[in-house]
């Protein structure tokens, strides 16, 4: 059985030191091993970014497509192979600014694939500019007056889309996030684990002190129950989002896949490409 | 007795226009005659002029007519819009309902037939369609038996009565034509055809049905026209095959999507018009260096922005070109006929895999849309090819090496491994890489992969660059086209030759790598070289210059009105050459 030091490979991520992102990346190769996987099952797509970086520091078949499509590839990669685990991961600002619109198609598709995002409230590839969660008043270089937009809620807009499994986690909380990236592994359906994952280097505001300061665990609100929508809402909005742990899980709802007809029970990739000649004729017989 | 005839039918959108040309075809298809339809449409459900021209021929025919023998009207907007086209024995029916009144400048003999009365007699106006069937079957002298079949086969699920009174309708509206039809008139009975059973499609149900048999088992798409029909047929088929069709949210997911799941190992497709081709435009050139096979359907139609999005355009030729920002290798089809787009589609996906690059199938509306006949599919002509990939086993790779998926080798083509094999590991990334997918930014990597990637295109192997009828060692004209025009060339050269002119005709179908050494011969024993195409700046004549030289013979001959060409304008044009 494979070790999480297997799904290390001889990269070294370029980083900068006290990057949020190590952990995440450690987080993963954990859970992988721990639910089983043999790197060669397990699928990593990621977008553009510092964060996107992620899936060339793993050891498993990695994709790193383009800016905010790492979820329709993944859904590719999922279609295709559904014997294959699938993770896709990526920055605040590919998922959230140019990658929101497949964010949500993706929630409410529901096909079984884990999303991984490394939420650090800025730009940090391109140097430090706003992203669609950086709080109002928040100074970058493209927001120097302090941004006047409104950030978005991410764990909020995925309930209401429909979301099946919605978590949040710290990225120093290795033990944590480990754990909600194996149930999210584990869970048949869309699972969305959002990383607070500072960003050293270009956020000074959000920092990992911060983080410490502002956060609170599910696991210390009484009688916190994830099976509840309504309850995930309210302590959402209490919290100002800022809270850890599995949010919300819905287990009865089926994936995608479970739910298309005629889907190929096993994996697609290894379907025969032949057609037979009577069935061709068959298709053929219907223009007629 | 004529060998063909053009019919047309006009009405309100939302009318059952669409049905009666469809009833109508698929009789005559049945028995033997060779059908060529198109549609004139507008971007709405209800209302808005449209029109259905049905061309039908003993022989094959792949392009509009010139003119209209009949015109069945159900208003008189219809009459008003399309009368012109009659020629001076042509007939019009039109329902008595709204009174219809005979155009001045024309010799065209117009009938009042009460499609509706008779059809509301018998039990609903619906059945004013079978009603102008009917009236249609008098003047060619066709004996409406011909219908029950196809009528059964419609309205058969809703019953034997159903299926009666729409009979009955086709014989009311034949009887009351019958006897309006004095002594003078002239019928236009077709003669006899060869009774051999044709497939009757159009050409965007030839590339889904060439994807299947070339085994495409997955397909991201966004509905648009004139595509749609392609991701709407794999719905229905791909289940039986345990793929799957996914309505994506937008074109920039589906063709990402396609990505994914032929990345993965599945032969994936994706289709759209010009609009959501631009969308695409940044995956594909992932594909290209992430060297990806990808198979895109772009169905031509009016641009730019939303356009003409209900009519004939080929203008999007440099943009499946050049598309896309930086260089990747690519190539583009361009079928000329429903044959070719069925064969060439099952083939794109052979490209892909052998070429690891995207394959880009150049369809236009009225090729797509154009409903014809068709002669019968060799399926045995479709092979399955998937180029370097891997299947048999890896040996282990020391030390946590990675797979050289983008090894460089002479061919420039690498063994290409899926996820899910042991010891086939790589990155796949669409940074600059090395041989074994990690980001590098080396000049001399980067010299190697990009040598690499365009080596594999080089010599690519495709059957039928381009179609040739070339009669003449030393031609006066050489016409070129891509894509449906080539119909309208067909016609119009067998005109220009009995004009004495001698005539070869090429039809480009691989349009990138541009063929060249196919054309160069047949351009330098030309004297003159008319590029035919729908779009307002000579796209392909300008390929043409750009890549066969010998500029100074070749002449634009462009319509960019949203029409197709009709036969006569290619060969006035061509002949106002000389
Ligand atoms: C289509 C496109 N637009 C813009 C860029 C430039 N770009 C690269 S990464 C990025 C934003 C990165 O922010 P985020 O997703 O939050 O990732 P982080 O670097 O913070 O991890 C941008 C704008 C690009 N690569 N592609
Ligand atoms: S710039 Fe920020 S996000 Fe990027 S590597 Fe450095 S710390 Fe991490
Ligand atoms: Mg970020």
């Amino acid at each position: 059985m494979a070790t999480f030091k297997d799904f290390r490979n001889n990269v070294k991520p370029n980083w900068c030191p006290g990057c949020g992102d190590f952990s995440v990346q450690a987080a993963i190769q954990r859970a992988a091993a721990n639910v089983g996987l043999e790197p060669e099952n397990l699928a990593v797509v990621s977008g553009i970014g510092c964060s996107g970086r992620i899936s060339g520091y793993i050891n498993s078949y990695g994709f790193h497509g383009i800016h905010g499509r790492s979820l329709p590839i993944a859904q590719g990669v999922k279609m295709a192979n559904r014997d294959l685990t699938v993770i896709a991961s990526g920055g605040d600002g590919d998922g959230f600014a140019i990658g929101m619109g497949h964010t949500i198609h993706a929630i409410r598709r529901n096909v079984n694939i884990t999303y991984i995002v490394m939420d650090n409230q800025i730009y940090g590839l391109t140097k430090g500019q706003t992203s669609p969660r950086s709080a109002a008043g928040f100074k970058t270089k493209s927001t120097p007056q302090g941004s006047i937009e409104q950030a978005i809620s991410p764990m909020e807009m995925a309930l209401t889309a429909g979301a099946t499994f919605v978590a949040q986690s710290f990225s120093t909380d290795l033990k944590d996030l480990t754990a909600l990236i194996e149930a999210g592994i584990k869970h048949d359906g869309f699972s969305l684990i959002n990383v607070f994952s500072p960003c050293v280097t270009y956020n000074k505001v959000n920092t990992y002190d911060w983080f410490k300061e502002n956060l609170t665990k599910l696991s210390d609100v009484e009688g916190y129950d994830h099976s509840s929508r309504e309850m995930a809402m309210q302590t959402l909005m209490k919290h100002s989002g800022l809270v850890t742990g599995l949010i919300y899980q819905d287990t009865e709802r089926k994936s995608y896949q479970e739910l298309l007809s005629g889907y190929s029970e096993t994996p697609l990739s290894k379907a025969d490409l032949e057609l037979d000649q009577a069935h061709f004729d068959k298709l053929a017989a219907e223009f007629m | 007795m004529i060998n063909q005839l053009s019919w047309k039918v006009g009405g309100q959108q939302g009318e059952g226009i669409e049905s009666t040309g469809e009833i109508f075809s698929i009789a005559l298809n049945r028995l033997g005659y060779y059908l060529y339809g198109y549609r004139h449409f507008s971007s709405r459900i209800k209302g808005g002029h449209t029109n259905n021209k049905i061309r039908v021929s003993t022989s094959q025919i792949r392009s509009i007519s010139d003119d209209l023998d009949i015109l069945v009207a159900f208003d008189q907007e219809t009459i008003d819009l399309n009368y012109k086209e009659l020629h001076d024995k042509g007939i019009m029916i039109a329902d008595a309902k709204f009174d219809p009144k005979q155009p001045e400048d024309t010799n065209a003999a117009l009938f009042a037939v009460p499609f509706t009365e008779i059809a509301t007699e018998l039990g609903t106006s619906l059945m004013k369609n079978m009603v102008a069937v009917g009236a249609t079957c008098a003047v060619l002298n066709l004996d409406i038996k011909v219908f029950e079949e196809v009528v059964q086969e419609i309205f058969g699920r809703k019953g034997q009565q159903v299926v009666d009174k729409n009979m009955e309708a086709i014989q009311a509206g034949f009887d009351f034509m019958k006897g309006k039809l004095s002594d003078d008139v002239e019928l236009m009975e077709l003669e006899k055809a060869d009774g051999l059973k044709r497939l009757f499609m159009i050409g965007n149900d030839a590339i889904a049905l060439g994807a299947l048999a070339g085994g495409c088992r997955f397909m991201a798409a966004y509905p648009i026209t004139p595509a749609s029909e392609i991701m709407e047929y794999l719905i229905k088929k791909l289940p039986a095959l345990g793929g799957s069709v996914i309505q994506t949210e937008d074109e920039i997911a589906a063709v990402t999507m396609a990505i994914g799941a032929n990345y993965a190992g599945v032969r994936s497709l994706t289709a759209s018009a010009g609009p959501g081709l631009s969308l695409k435009m940044e995956a594909i050139g992932l594909s290209g260096i992430t060297e990806t096979p990808l198979v895109i359907v772009d169905t031509q139609r009016g641009g730019p922005s939303t356009g003409l999005p209900t009519k004939q355009e080929q203008s999007d030729l440099m943009a499946m070109i050049y598309g896309t920002h930086g260089e990747i290798p690519k190539i583009v089809l361009a079928p000329s006929t429903v044959q070719e787009a069925f064969y060439d589609t099952a083939e794109a996906f052979n490209l892909a895999e052998e070429y690891q690059c995207p394959v880009i199938i150049l369809s236009d509306l009225q090729l797509s849309l154009g409903k014809q006949t068709v002669e019968p599919l060799d399926f045995s002509k479709v092979e399955i090819r998937r180029g370097k990939l891997v299947t048999e086993e890896l040996p282990e790779i020391e030390n946590k090496g990675y797979f050289k998926r983008f090894e460089v080798t002479e061919d420039g083509v690498s063994p290409r491994v899926i996820p899910g094999m042991k010891n086939g590991i790589h990155h796949v990334t669409g940074v600059e890489h090395d041989e074994t997918g990690k980001p590098s930014e080396s000049a001399a990597n980067r010299n190697a992969q990009m040598d690499k990637r365009f080596r594999k295109v080089e010599n690519i192997r495709f059957n039928t660059p381009v179609h040739k009828n070339a009669p003449h060692e030393e031609a006066d004209l050489l016409i070129v086209g891509f894509n449906s025009t080539r119909g309208a060339i067909e016609e119009a050269m067998s005109r220009l030759e009995q004009d004495g002119i001698k005539v070869n005709h090429a039809q480009v179908r691989l349009i990138h790598p541009f063929p060249t050494d196919e054309l160069l011969p047949l351009v330098k024993t030309a004297k003159k070289v008319a590029v035919v195409e729908n779009n307002a700046t000579g796209q392909l004549a300008n390929i043409m210059k750009m890549n066969v030289g010998h500029a100074e013979k070749v002449y634009k001959l462009l319509k960019y009105d949203g029409n197709p060409f009709l036969p006569h304008e290619i060969h006035t044009k061509c002949k106002e050459l000389f």
